[in-house]
């Protein structure tokens, strides 16, 4: 290929020139690349030094937190109703993992990880990023952990990590007292931007006590800076922090008593409240069924959790403050203390016909007393006697002593959420329905039924202010109350508990709940709420959602009262056949471990074990035949 | 002063020095790489070391026309080595580079970096002056750098097939081509770079788009290329000091003893250290140019050109690379990596190069 232009003659000396000149142009260039590449790594190591200095050292050092221990929350002797156990855990640290499909393959296999699991895995996985690490599994044996660290060296990316599961020893019993903890979620981590919230095994309280008192039982979080290699190997430790163990919480609640109630609660769904009628001091406090807060802190399984969703004996709600029951005729004493206050005499007799006669109606009562005075219409749970009270005096006249003893009131209560229910009088009526009150709606409010609501932890405290004569406040924590003495005079209080004592110690409606023990005496008064309207169904037999809820308020020793109680069993048909019997033996434990713990066991044979025993049964019966109707409803 | 005897006055003191210097220092690299150990790497490098420079130092006793007369012969022979190679990798059902030969891997794909330029430099020390500007210098030097270029690429080995072009093309260059053949083939080249790059395997267009963009995947391709810079970043002016550095003995820096040696050096040496082995690399640079510019025939001034513009290609690639100005490709450092097929490569254009130097001792120069 020619050149257009005249070229000199191509001489051999020619070509050593061009060489010489081309071979220098060569050696300039290289010389120009290695300038180039001296100043680069100079710019590098230099300018940019500080930057890569900091990257070479988050490379090699580790920082873990170490998530605190929880506060322990311990009864109101010490006795612990939520510690902490040894938890065996491993997590992924994503960006150490390097083979994520073999690594995956191998924990599968030697950790038996079922499909969901691994969905949920590898879920994580993609929304992690970095040394964030990604639970794998928790509370592992002993022999699967050690099964996972003998191949660690195969394993890179796999962190095996000690730690602190939540437990509660006497699970349900204490369900809905203390609520339970759970893995922080997303919506909770984006409000509380702390790093700890997405540290493996940091759990914060979800419900209950647990929440409530979260910032108080959380402590603070340890740190453990390691130098590790790519693989994840630690190489040596550089320095640690130990966390801080979260407070204790003390509760006022009995850890002994609370254990034994909530056993013989049986089978029945209910509630049942104990308060100390020293302080107000809550000494029980079980909702039964109950769930068990281990399995939720743990992360519920999501067949555990419709099986808990699914028993119409709605184990996740807590009755003793979010049921709500028509208070039936447990309020009766606390009726009998309005009308003394309003002049009656309680000497003063009324007639029993079986029933009242009210303008063209006739409003019934469970039998035919004959002549009462006020303690024996106590004594008889006489409708009748109460009837001609409430038609004489009106319901205004009983409301404001109803709400002076702590019904219709939402406490400020730790933890709690409440339904506080309605003591409904004429102003209430006109704001609500917008309708004059009327006799008959005094009629239904004095028995306790028509408008009038009420939980179960207000009867208890309505019991607990009969019995000591003071505005006794719940309490769940030790915190001061004025606890002032009721307005009442000596003589309302006196008839109200003469009343109460005759309905277990005399010819009462409870007399079978007497206590077996000698010079200890319990006062009390049943109760039945009808399911149905009045005079529909007789609420005794049948379908268990349409029977009546037996109620039981009470108090022991009669003289000098120490502890007060309301129990309350769902569809028990009637106070003195299903409440008071419960009542009797909780209280016997009060007084006499031994003679109430033989009572329970003798129960506990026949209802088919410990709570536990019984759960776990039913919830494996419940998982092999899910489908199948419940055999209660198919009665 | 002591009489210095002939024999040992005629050892090329000085470019021993400088090679030594140059792998004593990847020693020291090697042994704190292995965490403080003369096995499994610095040891065998050592040893290695004398063996290749004896080498180098007989093949520094030929005569020069026998690189000449076998030039051709070498470089047919390497390239039947590069189809048997090829042949074999196909049969067994993958790539292939090496060739077992019992004692060790030989890779010819190696030996074509030093037989191309040798046999290019016979091509124009024979082709007549006044051919140099005509096609007929074109062609044959076209075909010849083709053929294995095209070979090495099926393997795939995109470095040596770069090394090998580079050196044919700089002999083309020094022998007189016309300027403007280069420069448009250089433009040429850049716009047909797309094309070329769809030619690419997948994994090497990864490596070429990360090189671009290195952050865009730190923890998966781009790892590489982010913990090097990492490590000679952190390492600072004076370095993090001998068998301290964190990078590469906790395993931070992939392939820290082989290719990216001069980061694990530079993590523990500093600036400083890179410096001083530039400047090793600067000295025998300067020693193979000056070899070239005192060549006494033509066909040593072509090969020495060549071979410096070899030994320079990897060094330059591989130091781009450890410094993220180039994608990541299979090179290493001469002399300063662990591995004995570089080594090889290098003292055998080293010992070329001493027989072009004492060819030129010898007789007198035919043109200036």
């Amino acid at each position: 290929m020619p050149t257009k232009k005249k070229s000199p003659p191509i001489t051999e000396a020619w070509r050593g020139i061009t060489f010489t000149r081309r071979a220098l142009v060569v050696g300039g260039a290289q010389a120009a690349v290695g300038v180039a590449l001296a100043a680069r790594m100079a710019y590098i190591s230099v300018i940019d030094n500080d930057r890569y200095v900091l990257e070479s050292e988050s490379n090699r050092v580790n920082l873990t937190l170490v998530p605190p221990r929880r506060g322990w929350i311990v009864d109101r002797s010490g006795k612990a109703l939520a510690n902490n156990r040894v938890s065996l855990r491993i997590d992924i640290i994503p960006d150490r993992l390097h083979n994520k499909e073999l690594v995956l393959g191998q924990l599968q296999t030697l950790l038996r990880l079922d499909g969901d699991t691994m969905e949920r895995i590898n879920r994580d996985l993609k929304a992690a990023s970095g040394f964030q690490p990604v639970a794998i599994k928790e509370d592992m044996t002993e022999a699967e952990y050690s099964s996972i660290l003998v191949r660690l060296p195969e394993l890179p990316g796999i962190a095996p990590q000690r730690g602190f599961a939540r437990n509660y020893p006497t699970g349900a019993a204490v369900g809905h007292l203390i609520g339970y903890v759970g893995a922080p979620n997303a919506e909770e981590y984006q409000k509380a931007k702390d790093p700890l919230y997405i540290t493996p095994g940091y759990k914060i309280g979800k419900d209950g006590l647990e929440k409530y008192f979260q910032d108080m039982l959380k402590g603070q979080p340890g740190a453990r800076r390691v130098e590790v290699t790519a693989r994840g190997k630690v190489v040596r430790d550089l320095s640690t922090q130990p966390d801080v163990q979260g407070k204790t919480v003390h509760l006022t609640i009995d850890a002994d008593l609370q254990e034994f109630v909530a056993r013989r609660m049986g089978r029945e769904s209910g509630a049942a409240v104990v308060i100390d009628c020293q302080n107000g001091d809550i000494l029980s406090f079980v909702s039964m069924p109950s769930f068990d807060p281990n399995s939720f802190s743990d992360g519920i399984s999501s067949s555990e959790y419709a099986w808990l969703r699914g028993d119409d004996h709605q184990p996740l709600i807590n009755k003793a403050t979010r049921g709500l029951y028509p208070p039936g005729s447990t309020l009766k004493p606390m009726a009998a203390i309005a009308a003394v206050e309003h002049g009656v005499d309680p000497s003063e007799r009324h007639t029993c016909v079986g029933g009242y006669r009210l303008g063209s109606r006739f409003f019934r009562c469970l039998g035919t007393h004959g002549s009462l005075d006020m303690p024996s219409a106590i004594m008889k749970s006489c409708n009748s006697y109460f009837y001609w009270l409430a038609h004489r005096l009106g319901y205004d006249a009983m409301a404001p002593t109803a709400r002076l003893l702590g019904l219709g009131e939402e406490y400020q209560l730790a933890g709690s959420n409440q339904r506080f229910g309605t003591i409904p009088d004429s102003a209430w009526k006109m704001k609500k329905y917008d309708q004059e009150w009327s006799a008959s709606d005094s009629l239904n409010a004095v028995i306790g039924q028509g408008y009038v609501l009420a939980n179960p932890l207000q009867l208890a405290v309505m019991a607990a202010r009969i019995a000591s004569g003071r505005r006794l406040y719940p309490r769940l924590i030790n915190r001061e109350f004025k606890n002032e003495p009721l307005p009442f005079s000596p003589e309302a209080l006196a008839v109200a508990r003469h009343g109460m004592d005759l309905v277990v110690n005399g010819a009462g409606t409870a007399v079978r709940s007497r206590l077996p023990l000698d010079g200890i005496t319990m006062a009390g008064k049943t109760g039945t709420a009808q399911v149905r309207g009045l005079g529909t169904g007789n609420g005794k037999s049948g379908t268990w959602k349409f029977r009546d809820h037996g109620l039981f308020v009470g108090f022991a020793p009669v003289v000098n009262p120490r502890y007060a109680t309301a129990v309350v069993i769902e569809h028990g048909m009637g106070g003195s056949r299903a409440a008071a019997p419960v009542a009797k033996d909780f209280m016997t434990f009060l007084f006499d471990r031994e003679k109430a713990m033989e009572a329970l066991e003798t129960f506990e044979a026949g209802w088919g074990g410990t709570i536990k025993e019984r759960m776990d049964r039913d919830y494996a019966a419940w998982k092999a035949g899910a489908s199948k109707p419940d055999p209660e409803l198919a009665q | 002063m002591i009489p210095v005897p002939p024999a040992i006055q005629r050892i090329p003191w000085k470019l021993i020095a400088i090679l030594a210097g140059i792998t004593g220092f990847g020693l020291l690299v090697l042994y704190s790489a292995a965490g403080g150990n003369w096995s499994p790497w610095a040891l065998n490098q050592g040893v290695r070391f004398l063996v290749f420079l004896s080498v180098a130092l007989v093949i520094g006793r030929f005569p020069i026309r026998i690189f000449e007369d076998f030039a051709y012969i070498a470089y047919i022979g390497i390239l039947i080595l590069l189809i048997a190679v090829e042949l074999l990798g196909f049969v067994g059902g993958g790539s292939q580079r090496w060739l077992n030969l019992g004692f060790m891997n030989l890779q010819p794909s190696e030996l074509m970096k030093v037989a191309i330029v040798i046999a290019l430099a016979r091509f124009y020390a024979q082709l007549p002056p006044g051919n140099t500007r005509t096609f007929t210098a074109l062609w044959p030097a076209m075909v010849m750098i083709g053929l294995p270029a095209a070979l090495v690429m099926l393997q795939p080995d995109l470095g040596t097939a770069l090394a090998i072009c580079i050196g044919g093309v700089v002999v083309m260059f020094v022998a007189g081509l016309p300027f403007w053949w280069f420069g448009s083939t250089a433009v040429a080249g850049l716009a047909a770079l797309p094309v070329l790059f769809s030619f690419l395997h997948d994994y090497q267009q990864k490596r070429v788009l990360i090189f671009l963009d290195p952050e865009s995947d730190p923890l998966g391709a781009g790892y590489h290329i982010s913990q090097s810079k990492i490590a000679i970043g952190s390492g600072g002016i004076g370095g993090k000091g001998f068998l301290n550095g964190s990078q590469s003995h906790l395993d931070y820096l992939p392939e820290g003893h082989t290719d990216f040696i001069f980061a694990t050096m530079a993590e523990e040496w500093g600036l400083i250290g890179g410096l001083a082995l530039l400047f090793g690399f600067f000295l025998l640079l300067r020693w193979s140019t000056r070899v070239a510019l005192k060549a006494r025939t033509r066909f040593g001034q072509l090969t020495a050109a060549g071979l410096t513009m070899t030994i320079f290609f990897y060094i330059a690639i591989n130091l781009m690379m450890v410094m993220g100005l180039a994608p990541v490709v299979g090179i290493p450092l001469p002399l300063f990596s662990y591995g004995g097929s570089s080594m090889l490569t290098i003292m055998t254009c080293v010992g070329i190069m001493l027989a072009i130097e004492n060819d030129s001792k010898t007789g007198t120069r035919r043109f200036h």
